[in-house]
């Protein structure tokens, strides 16, 4: 185990997979010699040269297209978005591209590409560096979308993205890239245990179940501390990978609490919670249900960037255990 | 050109029949600037192709029966008929792919180029686009990455004159597309589309230039599309004369003729033997891709995907 962060856990990771395997390569915007905006790629160009760490122009749609042009002939880049936001730039070949090839070509090609980068709010970036817009891939076929919470996972869960042969959204959160923990540091890409498609449950618990996913797995397992001390005894399941979506685990947890609060830092109509709530409202989960669901989410604004104004948009720990007091009345 | 001018003429019937399900769009009149540029390549060389891709498929080495069942919607077809007219790929002699989006094959050919680079490999990966595709950010974006990397990439401009119905002229600031390659510090070589030869040429030097590790090369081969942008189109940008100008005097199956018959390369007998021999290709192909399987729609689960863990969809 080593004491790190999940930005320094995320930086091992790509260690890892630039040693093992010389067909990954890494291509971005300041990523080389500035070492990432966020300084996540910090001393990769020195340590693996200019052919494996690329300096792009800031030219977001031929990033992406780079990557897809490079892993359907054997290669497998990591390509960043500086920010999450400039994604959007690179539509074209993300939805159109990266998702399609391997299913319209009749399966002539797979497209092995990480395409990551930092979302979420708190940092007074305002209303276009702030987004999370996970929900928008996660509604394309072909795309995996990843979220991961935890720095073990950040790492784990970005190997077990390399050994994917599908186009993976790999979506940080800026406000967990200092976090610290313990990880175990795996020394080859298979020694990952993350698997793509799997939650996990992060606290076990019988009353209530909250189903959240990056930044708000540590706020909802923040909030399920204050609601035990009023003798809630919360549930909270990690989605990790919101595309595949681990339905079973979700349907598992509701069945065994009989109540279900979605929490996501992205704005609630048409989002995450929205498909979390119907995976159990559309199966037997449903009988299970002691009370209506609660979905927590931002306010339905772009991101504001007075800090009061930031805070009372992003859901907070409070947030959650208003929603959970709320199942819990019913 | 004798058998993608009979691939696509073979094609238009089949339409008239009632046997085509979606859009195509034919490249009749076109034919010199697929086999120019794909004559000119080595074995291993990638193309990446259009919306108006059948030339250039059948140029890089395609069998025209599979092409026929892709769009006859056939599951022995290239794609299974998923893809169709728009997405037809043959990778395995190196067509990565017809690509429904204009300029959406742009950067990928940029990323097959890097990875070339990567390889050690000396492949030359072609682009060819629309002059449409021109006016495009990812056109921007991609010479521009290919100029500042050196990538081993051709990006061929097949200018017909339209974007849909928008004339160059009107469309591209400057109307000069080969000229963009010098903003991006690229030779960009405007040439005669309908000369089979001078496309051969421009290719060839382009090519060399990549595998020498010089780097990326722009062509813009002026040509002309005889038929309308797709299936619905009432030629209302253009005049009929404008049409019958281009076929009758600079067609450019009719000028290499005239070329072989001058200076004696093929006689008027091989000549017209070449071209029978396209039209029974075809004929045959069409004959072949009728009797194939309808794709079976219970394939499609999970088809979206090269690893399927089965979790997808919540309900």
């Amino acid at each position: 185990m080593t004491r790190t962060t999940y930005a320094k856990a995320l930086a091992e990771a790509f260690r890892v997979a630039l040693a093992e395997d010389e067909r990954v390569f890494m291509a971005g915007e300041d990523i080389g010699i500035y070492g990432g905006a966020f300084g996540v790629t910090d001393g990769l160009l020195d340590e693996f040269g200019p052919k494996r760490i690329l300096d792009t122009p800031i030219s977001e749609e031929v990033i992406a297209g780079l990557a897809v042009g490079a892993a359907i002939v054997g290669q497998r880049p990591i390509v960043e978005m500086q920010f999450s936001d400039f994604i959007v730039n690179a539509m074209d070949p993300i939805v159109n591209q990266a998702a399609k090839l391997h299913f319209m070509y009749g399966g002539q090609v797979s497209v092995p590409m990480i395409i990551r980068g930092p979302g979420g709010g708190g940092t007074g970036a305002a209303a276009q560096h702030s987004q999370s817009l996970e929900a928008w891939f996660a509604h394309v076929p072909g795309l995996k979308v990843v979220t991961p919470a935890t720095a073990q996972d950040v790492h784990d869960l970005l190997l077990a993205s390399l050994l994917d042969p599908d186009p993976v959204v790999f979506l940080e959160h800026k406000l967990l890239y200092k976090v610290e923990e313990d990880v175990e540091f795996r020394s080859s890409i298979a020694d990952t245990p993350a698997q793509l498609g799997q939650a996990l449950v992060r606290r076990e618990g019988g009353d209530c179940s909250i189903v959240a996913y990056s930044i708000m797995v540590p706020r909802a397992l923040e909030a399920a501390e204050v609601l035990a001390e009023e003798g809630i005894d919360v549930e909270v399941v990690d989605l990790r990978t919101l595309r595949p979506m681990d339905t079973t685990t979700i349907r598992s947890s509701v069945k065994k609490t009989g109540r279900l609060v979605t929490a996501q830092e992205a704005p609630v109509p048409v989002s995450i919670g929205a498909e979390v709530a119907a995976c159990v409202a559309g199966s037997d989960a449903l009988d299970y249900l002691l009370a209506p669901i609660q979905r927590v989410g931002s306010l339905d604004v772009p991101m504001p960037y007075a800090k009061t104004l930031e805070t009372a948009t992003i859901p907070q720990t409070g947030d959650i255990v208003d929603a959970a007091r709320r199942v819990m009345k019913d | 050109m004798w058998t993608i001018r009979a691939f696509e003429q073979g094609l238009e019937e089949l339409f008239q029949r009632g046997l085509l399900h979606g859009t195509m769009h034919l490249s009749i009149g076109q034919e010199a600037v697929a086999t120019g540029v794909c004559g000119a390549l080595a074995e291993g060389d990638l193309i990446t192709s259009t919306h108006r891709g059948h030339g250039h498929c059948l140029a890089h080495g395609a069998d025209p029966e599979r092409m026929m069942a892709e769009l006859l919607a056939k599951e022995s077809g290239y794609c299974k008929g998923r893809g169709g007219s728009m997405h037809i790929a043959d990778v395995s002699r190196g067509n990565l792919g017809a690509n429904g989006i204009v300029a959406g094959s742009m950067t990928i050919a940029a990323g097959a180029a890097l990875a070339q680079q990567q390889q050690g490999s000396d492949a030359v990966v072609v682009c060819f686009f629309g002059d449409g595709a021109a006016n495009e950010g990812a056109f921007h974006e991609a010479l521009n990455l290919a100029g500042i990397w050196d990538l081993p990439v051709i990006y061929v401009c097949e200018n017909n004159q339209y974007g849909m119905s928008m004339a160059t002229a009107r469309a591209a600031a400057g109307n000069d597309i080969a000229g963009r390659g010098a903003a991006y510090g690229l030779p960009g070589t405007k040439v005669n589309g309908n000369d089979i030869l001078a496309v051969r040429e421009a290719t060839l030097e382009a090519a060399a230039r990549a595998r020498a590790g010089e780097g990326a090369s722009l062509i813009e081969a002026v040509t002309y599309r005889y038929r309308g942008h797709s299936k619905s189109d009432r030629n209302l940008y253009r005049t009929r004369e404008e049409i019958t100008e281009w076929r009758d005097e600079r067609d450019p199956i009719d000028a290499f003729t005239r070329y072989c018959t001058e200076h004696e390369v093929l006689s008027e007998q091989e000549i017209t033997a070449a071209s029978q021999r396209g039209k029974d290709t075809i004929k045959e192909a069409v004959a072949g891709a009728m009797t194939g399987a309808e794709p079976d729609p219970t394939e499609l689960a999970g088809a979206a995907y090269a690893a399927n863990p089965g979790m997808e969809g919540a309900a």
